[in-house]
């Protein structure tokens, strides 16, 4: 690709990118959020039209108008979220769409192909299985497999491992190195810089649309890395605390409780998070988290088990009863859950709080009232919006979460449970959230912090719960806790 | 972004009132061209018989005074089929709550010893109430028990149409009617007062027009309102908040029945003046409340313009039955094309449909090893007002 640019209105997503990946080369395409690493990959895949510029295949310029375009060219890509169908086989799914295959019992036919493409690249997966029955680094692999039985020489990764246990992700590294040996070409999208060390031969950094370095594997460490990507090092350094824990603000015994499916999900959980203190839960996504905010906040009756909230007996209370109790919640999904994308940031601001003066007169509602704190909000909180009247869809993600925050912590709650506040956002925004976290821990609040992120637990917990298939596996303080020790606790291994 | 050659079909970012109003009115104007084409092939002159129409409906009081009698329970109706909507309680009993309002206004005309003054504001409550609890049945067993709302408040539709033939015939039938299947006629302090030399009953329109008013006020202004428009644009987010869905939608399946319930007040006792044939109480008001609703997006101030719109459709009807002697069904035909060509246009509105001339795709050309001048990459360019948000559908159909 080279000089590509795209603009979309007022921003320029890519300028004048150029990047150069070679066949048997893993080329990693490093940059936060926003940076325009999927925008260019969108112009790869036929999904955008660049402003400027051209693509080049083996020195060929090529024209990319569709998806279907750039699959008879040769290129893959195997996106972030999953586009299989679940109650499909693999094999059906991979037969979908693929050209060749027969009208009628499609997926026999490839059912063979499968087997003989999966063993080649070392990707373990029955065909026969549903997708539904897989985990998400199986359903992974089958887009791969999909990818590849299509014929892509050049397979472009969207973030590949944000999802994956620490134990599937080098399984993923092994088929990528694998595949890049028999002569593929792999783009690996990421923000990631362990990932890069560990696997790329080529980096090309991208920086709010420009590329700020192309490297080769040798030339490279994590530390310029990560000063390349954001303009400035991280501070690596877990802040201070000032005081010591005090009382338990949460206490959780024995709990169960089931999930969707009607599956146990927490099988007798016990806990309690102190004032001035957070727990950090680490764990590999499914392994209960989920369940567990859920009954922590009123979504989800809990089977059997105690919840307390300030010595208060909460168990099966009503989310409103919990947040009233003063359990505020981030939850996980900021769109889905978080607000109401069609309302205005006004509106939105006083989701938890619109039945109580000053905002309600009765059955009325002031909107003056509403208007004036959504005003000292937006200000306080820096949203990025053109008023409290705008319409909440628009916000980028660290928006929604900085007008997430702002409501959560308007009533000064004694227990926050944030559920990965910083997912998907860049460093800026995930250095305020952050601050704003320990804040409200120094001004004695306790904090649950759900994260796929171990980095980021380490950085702000205070103490590490691991939670593996619905059990704690252990509670122990961050000083004792080496990431390597909780990653193998996070699979299953080590102690109960 | 999908190709139809040679065009390409674009996702349009928010469009704007004007838009909304424009389309709108072009899609009503193309099922005016389509019914038109019909007219011609029942071997009629469109052009002059729409322009008889028109003149016949609108060009006189008398004329105008029927469209909005026929406006009138469609507004209170459609009025109570928005807040529903907005709420997304897909309410499509409106006809059987209207019915349930005009049994319940016959049964206390004709049967409950209230003096005078006080018989049409007994009517009124009585209607109202009864309109509620025909919704509230549908509504309790969607909350309680997850039943789908479509179906169950549609069949009740038929019960409730059932029913009150069941009472004309049997228990209700009137002793003066002798073989008609009436009720004997209401007392006069059951009629409720027309314009002179019209058939508007006026007091039901102030209290559809207030209604309205109030509908608005309710979601802009109250507590409830709040909480409606939260459920239905977000019911998860709701949930995460705390508002209890299952009493609001209850609460606002009860306003909404009430609506409609008022509706069949108001044609018992503003025009028919006895309980009747469902089908003569009631021309498919509840139904075609459901278009007024739509056509309004759920605005309830809107309502008063589409009921207004669609009451004149079923006005013209009347006359083009008269003067031009075209069977009432034509109408309804109109009815039809109206809403299948205004929720055509909706897809309109999401999207757009540019010229992107055909250019042989991809594959590297053989005969041009030179690189593409760059300005030759922006042909078929789109993604202009566009931003990535928009575009995760695209992304996810592949």
């Amino acid at each position: 690709m080279r000089n590509i640019t795209k603009t979309f209105p007022g921003v320029v997503a890519n300028d004048r990118v150029t990047l150069e990946v070679r066949a048997g080369e893993i080329h990693a395409l490093l940059g936060e959020n926003g940076a325009g690493k999927t925008t260019l990959m969108h112009i790869l895949y036929g999904l955008y039209q660049p402003d400027a510029g051209e693509i080049l295949l083996q020195g060929q310029p090529v024209r990319i108008r569709s998806p279907r375009d750039a699959i008879s060219l040769g290129f893959g890509l195997v996106p972030q979220q999953f586009l299989l169908v679940h109650r499909h086989t693999v094999a059906e799914n991979i037969a979908l769409g693929l050209p060749g295959t027969r009208f009628l019992f499609p997926a026999r036919q490839v059912e063979r192909r499968v087997r003989e493409v999966a063993e080649r690249h070392g990707l373990e997966i029955d065909p026969r299985a549903f997708i539904w029955q897989l985990s998400a680094g199986e359903q992974q692999r089958v887009e791969i497999l999909k990818a590849l039985m299509r014929g892509a020489r050049v397979l472009i990764l969207d973030e590949p491992t944000g999802i994956l246990t620490p134990r599937e992700r080098e399984s993923l590294f092994r088929v990528l190195r694998r595949m890049a040996g028999a002569g593929h070409a792999i783009i690996f999208i990421t923000h990631k810089l362990d990932e890069v060390m560990a696997i790329a031969d080529g980096i090309t950094v991208l920086r709010k649309g420009r590329v700020v370095a192309t490297l080769a594997k040798g030339e490279a460490d994590q530390r310029s890395l990560a000063r390349l990507m954001v303009g400035r090092e991280i501070a690596g350094e877990r802040p201070k605390r000032q005081q010591p824990p005090g009382e338990a603000v949460l206490t959780v015994s024995n709990l169960w409780a089931r999930n969707d499916r009607q599956h146990p999900a927490l099988r007798g959980i016990s806990f309690s998070v102190h004032q001035r203190e957070i727990l950090g839960v680490a764990g590999v996504a499914g392994n209960g988290q989920r369940e567990l905010i859920e009954v922590l906040t009123g979504l989800r009756q809990p089977l059997s088990g105690h919840v307390e909230v300030c010595g208060r007996e909460m168990t099966g209370a009503s989310p409103r009863e919990f947040f009233e109790a003063g359990v505020a919640h981030i939850p996980e999904e900021r769109r889905r859950r978080g607000i109401v994308p069609g309302m205005s940031v006004a509106e939105n601001l006083v989701l938890r709080r619109y039945r109580e003066p000053p905002f309600a007169k009765g059955p009325l509602l002031d909107l003056h009232a509403v208007t004036e704190f959504a005003e000292d909000a937006v200000a306080a909180y820096g949203i990025d919006t053109t008023g409290p009247r705008a319409a909440a869809q628009v916000l980028s993600g660290g928006n929604l979460q900085r007008l997430i925050l702002a409501r959560e912590l308007s009533g000064s709650p004694r227990l926050l449970i944030a559920s990965h506040p910083t997912h998907g956002l860049d460093i800026a925004a995930t250095d305020y959230i952050h601050e704003l976290l320990l804040q409200q821990r120094d001004q004695g609040a306790a904090l649950l912090l759900i994260s796929e992120d171990l980095e980021e637990i380490l950085r702000l917990a205070d103490r590490i719960m691991v939670l593996y298939a619905g059990e704690v596996k252990d509670i122990l303080p961050v000083a004792d806790a080496e990431p390597e020790r909780i990653g193998m606790m996070m699979a299953g291994l080590g102690r109960e | 972004m999908r190709p139809l050659f040679p065009f390409r079909i674009e996702v349009r970012p928010q469009p704007s009132t004007s838009m909304v109003i424009g389309v709108s009115l072009l899609a009503i104007l193309a099922a005016f061209l389509v019914s038109g084409l019909i007219l011609q092939a029942y071997g009629m002159s469109s052009v002059r018989d729409y322009g008889v129409v028109l003149q016949e409906t609108l060009g006189s009081p008398q004329g105008i005074a029927e469209v909005v009698r026929k406006t009138i329970p469609l507004l209170l109706a459609g009025v109570g089929l928005a807040l529903a909507f907005r709420a997304q309680f897909w309410n499509i009993g409106a006809e059987g709550q209207l019915l349930a309002g005009a049994v319940a206004a016959a049964g206390v005309a004709l049967f409950a010893p209230i003096p005078a003054p006080w018989l049409l504001p007994c009517m009124f409550v009585a209607g109202f109430v009864a309109g509620s609890l025909w919704g509230s049945l549908p509504t309790l067993l969607k909350v309680k028990v997850g039943v789908n709302e479509v179906i169950t408040s549609l069949m009740m539709n038929y019960m409730a149409l059932y029913s009150v033939q069941w009472l004309i015939y049997g228990p209700w039938k009137g002793k003066s009617m002798r073989g008609f299947a009436y009720t004997d006629p209401f007392p006069q302090a059951a009629w409720l007062p027309l314009i002179p030399g019209t058939r508007v009953h006026w007091p039901t329109l102030i209290v559809g027009l207030t209604l309205a008013l109030g509908i608005t006020f309710l979601l802009s202004r109250t507590r409830l309102g709040y909480e409606v428009r939260v459920l239905g644009l977000n019911p998860e987010a709701a949930r995460y908040a705390g508002i209890d869905g299952a009493r609001v939608t209850l609460l606002v399946m009860l306003i909404s029945g009430g609506a409609a319930g008022l509706a069949g007040v108001g044609e018992v006792a503003g025009i028919h003046h006895k309980l009747l044939g469902p089908t003569q109480i009631s021309l498919g008001y509840g139904y075609t409340a459901i278009i007024v609703a739509w056509l309004a997006r759920g605005n309830p101030l809107a309502i008063i313009l589409t009921s207004l719109l669609v009451g004149f459709i079923f006005a013209s009807g009347d006359v083009a039955k008269v003067a031009l002697r075209i069977p009432v069904q034509i109408v309804e035909v109109l009815n039809g094309l109206i809403l299948v060509f205004l929720i055509g246009s909706e897809r309109l509105l999401s999207y757009r449909v540019r010229w992107a001339p055909a250019s042989p795709p991809s594959l590297p050309r053989p005969s041009t090893s030179r690189p593409l001048p760059p300005g030759e990459g922006e042909g078929g360019d789109g993604g202009d007002g566009t931003s990535d948000l928009q575009h995760t559908p695209d992304v996810e159909r592949l």
